[in-house]
């Protein structure tokens, strides 16, 4: 085993060029080393002025998101050893606006998040002296899948259509809904219904499925997508064959 | 949906790039989507066809002869047989898509997905099945 291994770090530093350049490090290869740790080397080491995020090291923050030779990764969770005696190419996730180096640039992702209520909505909260919302375990089943996202935008990089069409809500986000509209102890799935059921909503997505392939936490928003598809294809149908009232 | 970011002179100059002209090619899934949305063709061609076929039987056993005749063309045969390799595709897609659709559940438990994929699988098969029967 080599006790190097090449790394192409993508740059883009506004100040200096107008374009990316990739810059390569030689960083030290360990059996257990991630991709960050790479990063890590290169930010303490060789060279302050690589900017990137990160934060957890453990696959639970979601910051550290790139594209590793090609495919959307958490890079705290990527082996360098993955990709033999390398080089290992790193550049910022695809489908956002890129700030500095590896950062992208995430307000149209969190815009679009809020857009979808991500929160318990009731009708009517209950008083505190009536205890709890109870849920069984069958009922937490029903979303829990979904509740695992860790908006780290993997699926939006991997994601054709939004990169194509930036107004498209996106994966996650509908994957996000779906947490809650499943939800037991939710009230909110029709004030969510106009923003997931317009063009740029659910509609947008054309089952191209690569964002299920590339989530680290095994959502499957594409699935999310497709059954929010049928909900929202009989809520359609019923508000033209039952009077409002009736519903 | 989207807003227009607000551009400030901290950050005046974030880098867009567009995806290449050439993304399609990037990865299968990509490839398989692209062969999707351009093979709509031939199943819009597959729904012309059929209704070439009710207009020809409506018009009597002549009209039908004439179309059994342009059908048997070669360039109408594989056209023909393009479209089926293209609507068998499609069906694949729809049949593999069909169990994150439907979430069933009978009584408390939820049946499994492939017990839903197989359920239409077999459905097509007892279809097929079945027009096979009433043209042999």
């Amino acid at each position: 085993m080599a006790d190097k291994i090449t790394m192409q770090v993508t740059r883009y530093r506004p100040e200096e060029e107008s374009g990316v350049t990739v810059q390569e490090y030689e960083v030290p290869f360990t059996k257990d080393w991630v991709v960050l740790d790479g990063l890590n080397y290169i930010k303490d080491r060789l060279d302050g002025s690589l900017s990137y995020r990160w934060s957890c090291r453990m696959g639970v923050c979601g910051s550290c998101g790139m594209t590793v030779n090609g495919e959307p990764k958490l890079t705290c969770e990527t082996f360098l050893s993955e990709y033999g005696a390398g080089p290992v190419r790193v550049e910022p996730l695809r489908n956002f606006p890129v700030i500095r180096d590896l950062v992208v640039e995430i307000g149209d992702f969190m815009r679009k998040l809020v857009a979808v209520k991500p929160w318990i909505i009731r009708d009517q909260e209950k008083p505190l002296s009536e205890g709890e919302y109870l849920q069984t375990p069958d009922e937490l089943d029903e979303y829990r899948q979904y509740s695992m996202c860790i908006n780290c935008m993997l699926c939006y990089s991997a994601c054709p259509i939004y990169g194509l069409e930036p107004g498209f809500i996106g994966p996650a986000a509908i994957a996000l809904a779906q947490r809650y509209n499943l939800d037991s102890r939710d009230q909110g799935s029709d004030e969510r219904l106009d923003v997931l059921s317009e063009h740029d909503g659910i509609w947008g997505c054309t089952f191209v499925g690569e964002c299920t392939e590339v989530c680290p936490k095994h959502v499957d928003p594409a699935g999310a997508i497709q059954r929010y598809k049928l909900t929202a294809a009989l809520e359609n149908l019923k508000s033209f064959v039952i009077p409002k009232s009736a519903r | 949906m989207s807003e227009r970011t607000a551009y400030s002179e901290y950050h005046p100059r974030w880098l867009r790039r567009r995806p290449s002209t050439y993304w399609w090619l990037e990865r299968r899934a990509y490839l398989a989507f692209i062969t999707r949305e351009l093979s709509s063709i031939f199943i819009a061609w597959f729904v012309v066809y059929l209704l070439l076929l009710v207009r020809a039987v409506s018009q009597g056993d002549a009209s039908y002869h004439q179309f059994l005749v342009w059908s048997r063309h070669p360039v109408v045969l594989v056209l023909n047989v393009v479209t089926l390799l293209f609507v068998v595709f499609h069906a694949v897609t729809w049949f593999n898509l069909a169990p994150k659709a439907m979430v069933v559940h009978l009584g408390r438990k939820r049946l499994p997905a492939a017990l839903i994929s197989a359920s239409n699988y077999g459905a097509w098969v007892v279809v097929t099945a079945f027009v096979l029967w009433l043209m042999l």
